[in-house]
């Protein structure tokens, strides 16, 4: 291993440990205002929303209806009601078939 | 008593090991790919699986792959990794309020554990969440990061081409089973969800900035748009 990769590694591990921690420890035990805590507990829906789109839509370059599908199925099946592994699984099996059908 | 701590212990291990197998799975086609291009970038199996295990960021691994390859200098390849995962700065802050208390120590332990993915996992959940819960999760997920990355090292190859296709919806199709239960509770949920969505896709699909940037912002705007509104209906309904 050469030292330039460690470093490289390192202090990589350091500026990515820095954002993760410094919130968790200095808010430690603190009363945030009310608005500032709704604010922090809508914050998961609100990534979700930005971390699903545009993404899912282009997961496959030039195939824009292959995200659609995926999008499509994913959807289906957590409205159907089905737990997290479900749609993860199923999702892939159902972009398997299009696959299948419409391009290998 | 004693018993009792120890066994609540084990089952909130337990549950968030189980939350975490759906990343564990979507971990596996990225992890794989990114041991094998880690291989063509010249990173020995030692350095792939160490950066893996201490930096234990997806995107940011990625990212300074190609700037390695590019020839960049480690400072600017630092600095890169630390714009693209500021954005856990706003995961971290928001899980301070969804968490039980707990030891600083514990708290820094399970920072460590912090990505798009196991945020998703733990925030979502009813309720407040226990540390052991949340390092279930972190476990399983930090687990499948490491091995896929050695295994597409050692293997040089990632999946089929079909199977890489088809399981690249995994995160994706996770994010949306993870949204729904909550979605279909609450309308304020669908508001913060859609309206971040819309925010991100416009940033992204017009090019405007980085990803890691377009989360932050869209995040953000999202969150205060809404609670700003509800904060305005609140105030006329007790005029």
């Amino acid at each position: 291993m050469n030292w330039q990769m460690l470093i490289l590694i390192a202090g990589m591990a350091v500026v990515t440990y820095i954002p993760r921690v410094l919130p968790l420890t200095i808010l430690e035990g603190k009363d945030l205002p009310p608005f500032i805590q709704s604010f922090l507990s809508s914050i998961p829906y609100a990534v979700l929303g930005a971390l699903i789109f545009p993404g899912i839509l282009l997961i496959r370059e030039g195939d824009v209806w292959f995200g659609l599908v995926g999008a499509f199925a994913a959807f289906a099946l957590a409205l159907a009601g089905a737990n997290v592994m479900i749609v993860v699984i199923g999702s892939i099996i159902i972009l398997s078939g299009y696959l299948a059908i419409f391009s290998f | 008593m004693q018993q009792t701590a120890v066994q609540s212990i084990q089952s909130d291990l337990k549950k968030g090991i189980q939350a975490g197998m759906s990343i564990a799975v979507g971990y596996v086609p990225v992890a794989l790919t990114f041991g094998l291009l880690a291989k063509t970038t010249g990173l020995t199996l030692l350095e792939a699986i160490l950066m893996s295990m201490l930096v234990f960021a997806g995107a940011a691994q990625y990212i300074s792959l190609s700037l390695i390859a590019g020839g960049v200098g480690i400072g600017v390849i630092i600095f890169n990794t630390f714009i693209v995962n500021i954005r856990h700065f706003l995961m971290s802050a928001s899980l301070n309020e969804k968490m039980d208390d707990a030891p600083k120590r514990t708290k820094s332990l399970y920072a460590f554990g912090i990505t798009d993915e196991t945020f998703s996992v733990i925030a979502t959940r009813n309720g407040k969440s226990s540390a052991s819960y949340a390092l279930g999760v972190m476990l399983v997920a930090y687990g499948s990061w490491v091995l896929n990355t050695g295994a597409g090292h050692l293997i040089g190859a990632s999946l089929p081409d079909f199977l890489q296709a088809a399981m690249s919806i995994a995160l994706y199709a996770m994010f949306v089973g993870l949204l729904m239960p909550s979605l279909k509770k609450s309308i304020k949920v669908l508001y913060l969800a859609l309206i971040a969505g819309c925010i991100n896709s416009a940033l992204i699909l017009t090019d405007s900035m980085e990803t890691g940037w377009a989360i932050i912002i869209s995040t953000i705007l999202s969150a205060a748009a809404v609670e700003t509104a509800i904060l305005l209906k609140r105030k006329a309904g007790v005029k």
